[in-house]
């Protein structure tokens, strides 16, 4: 049994050791998705069962769930073919084993120590485009997943140490951007390499044998404390359900359903009653919903080391037909639609079980928004994005404003750098009002993003969730704003058809997009919150007068300060 | 006038317990020091009480040099001046959206609340696009009316925010006209002169805090040089900025977010001078305080700066400062069992109040300090700083053992060394950030500990990193008001150029550069100070294209005779030279961007001769010593010698384990290691041969 002392200071070692490796590729990276965005991740894996053991603090939290599938790949490829040997290097971004959709490509090498793979390392980040009918690859009509990217099943990409340029040129002859993928591609082996050397600095100062024995360790830790956290859970089974508006292609919402049981320190996540698999690309795989499942428990029980430990007391069933166990060719390029859906499943779910764990639903959609073109000389250009909302309101406050995605830790990149890069302009970059949920606790509010094409012309996709079913409250909080997406032709506005969802409108100068992202749901009943509070938030311009009169029961005098007779009449007859 | 003997030039820093005073005799190169209380409420009078603790007629001083917290006090409590934002039509929102980012990855349930709140942000029409084109004029009318409403809604501050400023300042021109004309006070901050530098939320956060900051800032600068004055003082005031170099109070009116990381700056720019002159230019600086661990690297004498740094979630400062990583492992920081029964050292603190258990000041959670006193390496009987007669030792056992060694099941000394091995190991860490992971070799740099608490922990440190030396200064615990005497006169600036390397146009370019270089030899000339010299450095920050992330790059070019002779050849060799230096090879065939101009133009102070510091001729080792102490190291109590630390003569070797005592400062020798007085009255540690 490793001592105590070692374990607290190799715990910090090897994060650190993944943390430098995030950071090394944010650096260099190209594209801003990575560089900005941090739309990539880093990792240690068991050598055996590809289990996460160690994972960087500044990666994109679904990739912690969803990398152990992409190294169990490599371990069974490995041990098909026979051939895995030291200063190997495999690539792919097979989104059926390892998760998520054909832009995330993952590096995994073998680390060996005296003949032997010890552990494995793995750098996973978003390409800017990757081939497909969509720059950009978020192709909201896609019903095969060759019409979203080309596939890479895994290969070596460097063979005993030494790179394949076939390989290479295979990438860089199916991007639009290939100089940004060149220099993600190298971003990740710089990242892959400086792993290997850190950690081979650390095994040589600690010994083989302690840092396994750290690494054990600390997944066992994670395991028992997922277990008392559950325990501590009343038994039952908790249900939620929620919608997704369309898969693209049929304008029909989806089902998603989830029923939690507790039992003891056991927890089984039941996805029974979920949509069948759709014929548009808001399927996922099987891996990709336990890396969701796992990214939701991490921000309700946030104390856990983040590791493989966190699953272990957790079963899942996962209806096989589902649009939750989807296999190839099914399209799945809107995984990020789906997996926050089933992250709010869980908050909603829990929220009867844990009040004070919990909060209200985030905003809940990517809005993946692609603008591209040709310039005057004919250069192509692709602005590629993904967009902020609201968060739910908590137990201990109102929700974040534009906040970021549960799934990720992203920035958006500055309206500067977009317009200095793009023949864009921005109209506007604002807060939404009244998009929050109402609530004791008031959701967030999301975003209002109005962008003028500078060009001669551009094609507009988008690729969104939530323009039907709003991001919920919990425990009796009301649901944020709907997405809104409006696009100027013929000096009118048109909506989507399929609300949330666009495929390739062509605008012409001076004509403009609207996004209106959702607010976050609120928490606990709004008539519970301070009537001083919603004064404040009227004064500041977050709640017009009229949603506070109708969503709160509070009317205002005209200073803005609360009329507490009116109040009280609105109350009674309310 | 009085004519007098004494030439004081006078260093205060003024910390969060202590005001620290460093004073210097220009005439007769004598030094003192002093430590007094820090006065909260007013910091002024702290500083004054202080320099008039070492100094008899202020009439004597000839110039002081303050670094101070005050701004970023001002930013934590949020006890800046009522600030309102005048800003583009379509953007008020700007310094609130943040740029889309959250305070924790796990758990949704941040908070933020913006600098200046959503009223007092207002909007005018007028844009500019991003290759500088107006597209709508400011409406001067606007600009008016929104500066009276804010006046009326009772702001001191007013910030003006334009989008694409950077690009072309005309529209905040123009609205800083109208604005002046009306407002009341000089509490007007405009983005593009503050930063001229592309990323609006950047620029907004740091011209927003700017603003805040300037009454607050002023005021406390004019009752300083106010009570200054009335004391007799006739010399100048000069303030340190986050970037290690010194301001005028002018200057510092205009833009006191330039010194929001004034303390810290002015200890690392004394510990690069006191080890350049020790043969040491090669350093990782340890700033060991009540809460925290703040690393910086010094190469070849030079400290580096960072463009931009954060004081709390979302209130970004772009502006050069002092590199600086801080973790939280200070004297103060509480060790913990987490609910994995993990053994954590911080980012909780006991600070400095109520501060560690032994303390006896309320607190019962066992700290870093706690541990260092129950394993013996502090002399309980002789606080450092002189607040507290003697430390508790007993109960600093009982909280190790309650909260530590139970839990863990081990013994409560085992237990104290356990926080001790993590504490380092995380400070550690840190070192291995600004060095190895920087692509530095750790063989080539010495640690430089001050503040109380480093030099404990220095031995530790070398050796778990790899580094060549410790070197502790003289007076660790007042580095940073000597780093006041010693800092130079700095003006930085930053223009966004955003041009393709091969479309630039370079005589504009040098034209710029000669320009910039001028104005800021105008604002070396307005502060009155001598110099020894003045020089201009330039840097471009440059990518290729498609990255996001630049490379800074220095030129090597000066103005002469109204020219740089910048040209494209050099700029691509200096690029070249940098990205292969931060990245390795080179990428052919991508082509290159240059994204902004950064210039710093630095007026030498005299130079600061360190052998004042020199131990006296007649010290000697045997008066030096004060018997011997039980202390605790690896498995085993050891009987280790006890020093004076100021009374051991040059060239003193001393064997570990050792303990040195000195009124600010406990050195740590650990066993098999050696301590050994320089020259200068530093002590070096290192390896025993």
């Amino acid at each position: 049994m490793i001592d105590p002392v070692t374990l607290a200071v190799l715990s910090g070692r090897l994060e650190h050791i993944a943390d430098e490796m995030d950071a090394t590729l944010f650096r260099s990276a190209f594209n801003p998705i990575i560089a900005e965005a941090h739309d990539a991740s880093h990792g240690i894996y068991d050598p055996e069962s590809g289990d996460t053991l160690i994972q960087g603090k500044s990666g994109l939290p679904i990739f912690v769930g969803a990398m152990s599938f992409a190294v169990k790949m490599v371990i069974a490829k490995a041990a098909r073919d026979g051939d895995m040997s030291d200063g190997d290097v495999y690539i792919f971004n097979d989104p059926y084993h390892g998760g998520t959709h054909l832009s995330d490509f993952r590096l995994v090498r073998p680390v060996y120590r005296e003949g032997a793979v010890f552990c494995y390392l793995a750098s996973v980040g978003h390409y800017h485009d990757v081939g497909g009918n969509v720059p950009g690859n978020y192709n909201p009509v896609a019903t095969e997943t060759y019409q979203e990217g080309f596939l890479m099943p895994p290969v070596k990409l460097f063979e005993a140490g030494s790179l394949r340029q076939d390989i290479v040129d295979i990438l860089l002859a199916n991007s639009r951007l290939p100089n940004s993928l060149y220099g993600d591609l190298n971003g990740q082996i710089n990242a892959l390499n400086l792993g290997v050397r850190r950690l081979e600095e650390l095994l040589d100062q600690y010994g083989d044998a302690t840092v396994r024995q750290a690494m054990d360790e600390l997944k066992v830790r994670a395991a028992a404390l997922m277990r008392s956290s559950i325990v501590k859970l009343p038994d039952g089974v908790y249900r939620a359900e929620d919608w997704l508006d369309n898969d693209g292609i049929v304008d029909e919402p989806l089902k998603l359903s989830l029923a939690i049981g507790i039992s003891g320190d056991a927890m089984t996540l039941d996805f029974s009653g979920s949509a069948s698999a759709c014929l548009g690309p808001v399927n996922i795989s099987r891996s990709t919903t336990i890396a969701a499942c796992y990214v939701a428990m991490k921000h309700v029980f946030r104390d856990v080391p983040a590791n493989s430990g966190v699953l272990e007391p957790i079963d899942f069933v996962i209806p096989a037909g589902s649009i939750l166990c989807v296999e190839a060719p099914k399209p799945v390029g809107g995984y990020t639609e789906t997996i926050l859906r089933l992250i709010d499943l869980v908050f909603q779910a829990l929220a009867e079980a844990a009040p004070e764990l919990t909060n209200g639903c985030a905003y809940g959609t990517i809005n993946a928004l692609s603008l591209a073109g040709y310039r005057e000389d004919g250069r192509r250009w692709v602005m590629f994005s993904f967009f902020g909302g609201g968060h739910g309101g908590h137990p201990e406050g109102d929700g974040l404003n534009h906040g970021n995605a549960p799934i990720s830790t992203a920035t958006i990149p500055p309206l500067e750098i977009l317009e200095a890069a793009y023949p864009v302009m921005f109209r506007q970059w604002a807060l939404r009002t009244d998009s929050g949920g109402p609530g004791r606790n008031r959701g967030g509010l999301g975003a209002v993003y109005e962008i003028e094409i500078l060009e001669r012309q551009a094609d507009v996709f988008l690729f969104g969730e939530r323009g039907r079913f709003a991001p919920p409250g919990v425990l009796g909080g009301k649901p944020g704003a709907l997405n809104h997406f409006q696009y100027e032709l013929d000096d009118r506005d048109y909506e989507p058809s399929f609300t949330s969802k666009m495929f390739g409108v062509n605008l012409c100068r001076g004509r403009a997009v609207r996004l209106e992202s959702p607010g976050g749901g609120g928490y606990g009943p709004a008539l519970e919150r301070d009537p001083a509070r919603v004064a404040e938030d009227v004064r500041l311009g977050y709640v017009s007068a009229h949603r506070a009169r109708a969503d709160y029961l509070v009317a205002l005098l005209p200073d803005g300060s609360v009329d507490p007779e009116a109040t009280e009449a609105v109350r009674r007859a309310g | 006038m009085t004519v007098t003997a004494s030439r004081l030039v006078i260093g205060v820093d003024v910390g969060g317990t202590f005001t620290d005073v460093f004073v210097l005799d220009e005439s007769s190169s004598l030094a003192k020091i002093a430590k007094v209380p820090t006065t909260p409420e007013d910091q002024s009078h702290g500083l004054i009480d202080g320099i008039r603790a070492c100094v008899a007629e202020l009439a004597e001083v000839i110039t002081v040099v303050h670094g101070t917290t005050v701004a970023t006090n001002a930013l934590l409590e949020r006890k800046g001046g009522r600030t309102g934002v005048i800003t583009t039509a379509g953007f008020r929102d700007v310094l609130e959206m943040r740029r889309r980012d959250r305070p924790n990855t796990w758990g949704l349930w941040g908070t933020f609340e913006p600098a200046v709140a959503r009223d007092l942000r207002l909007e005018v029409p007028e844009r500019t696009l991003s290759d500088g084109t107006v597209r709508q004029p400011v409406d001067p009318a606007s600009v008016k009316l929104a500066a009276l409403q804010l006046l009326e809604m009772g702001c001191e501050a007013v910030a003006i925010i334009f989008i694409n400023s950077y690009a072309n300042d005309a529209n905040e021109r123009t609205a800083r006209q109208v604005v002046e004309e009306i407002w009341p006070n000089e509490s007007v901050t405009v983005s593009s002169e503050i930063l001229a530098e592309i990323r609006e939320y950047e620029r907004a956060s740091t011209a927003a805090l700017n603003a805040i900051l300037q009454p607050t800032v002023g005021q406390y600068l004019a009752a300083l040089e106010d009570e200054l004055r009335a004391g007799g003082f006739a010399g100048e005031v000069l303030i340190v900025q986050s970037n290690g170099g010194v301001m005028s109070v002018d200057t510092a009116r205009a833009f006191p977010v330039r010194t929001a990381l004034s303390g810290p700056a002015a200890g690392v720019i004394a510990a690069a001078h006191i080890g350049f002159e020790a043969g040491y230019p090669n350093l990782v600086t340890c700033d060991m305080g009540g809460t925290s661990f703040d690393v910086s690297l010094v190469t070849e004498g030079r400290a580096s700066l960072s463009p931009q740094t954060s004081i709390g979630f979302g209130m970004v400062i772009r502006s050069p400062m002092i590199e600086t990583i801080t973790i939280g492992a200070g004297g103060g920081s509480i060790a913990r069992v987490d609910a994995s029964g993990l053994l954590q050292v911080g980012p909780e603190s006991a600070g400095s109040k109520p501060g560690p258990v032994c303390y006896g000041l309320g607190n019962v959670h066992p700290t870093v300090t706690d541990a260092n006193v129950v394993l013996g390496r502090i002399n309980a009987d002789r606080p450092i700083g002189g607040r507290l007669d003697r430390l508790d030792v007993g109960a600093a056992v009982s909280a190790i053992r309650e909260h530590i060694a139970d839990p863990l099941e081990l013994e409560v000394i085992p237990a104290a060394d356990a926080i001790l091995k993590v504490a380092n190991a995380k400070m550690a860490s840190a070192i291995r950030l600004v060095s190895i992971e920087r692509g530095h070799d750790p063989k080539h740099f010495a640690a430089m500990p001050f503040g109380g608490g480093g030099a404990l922990h220095a031995g530790a440190l070398i050796r778990e990193v790899g580094l060549s030396h410790a070197l502790v200064p003289r007076y660790p615990g007042v580095t940073s008001a000597l780093g006041c005497v010693i800092a130079d006169m700095r003006h930085d600036h930053v223009h966004t150029i955003n041009r393709m390397l091969d479309e630039l146009d370079f005589s504009a370019l040098d034209a710029e550069m000669v320009a910039r270089a001028a104005d800021g030899r105008e604002v070396l000339d307005r502060s009155g100070v001598t110099f020894e010299g003045r020089i201009e450095e330039f840097e471009l920050d440059m990518l290729y294209l498609g990255q996001t992330h630049t490379v800074s790059v220095s030129l090597p070019v000066g103005v002469n005779k109204g020219t740089t002779g910048i040209d494209r050849v050099i700029a691509l060799a200096a690029f070249e030279e940098s990205y292969r230096a931060t990245y390795g090879r080179l990428l052919s065939g991508i082509p290159i961007r240059v994204m902004n101009l950064r210039t710093a133009v630095i007026g030498r102070r005299s130079r600061f001769d360190i052998s004042l510091l020199a131990p006296s001729p007649v010290a000697n080792k045997e008066a030096a010593s004060r018997g011997t102490r039980r202390l605790h190291t690896g498995d085993n109590w050891v009987e280790a010698q006890v020093f004076d630390r100021l009374s051991l003569p040059s060239g003193a070797r001393i064997l570990g384990p050792a303990i040195l005592e000195q009124p600010d400062a406990t050195i740590y020798v650990d066993p098999g290691l050696v301590g050994e007085v320089d020259g200068f009255g530093n002590v070096l540690i290192s390896e025993k041969a």
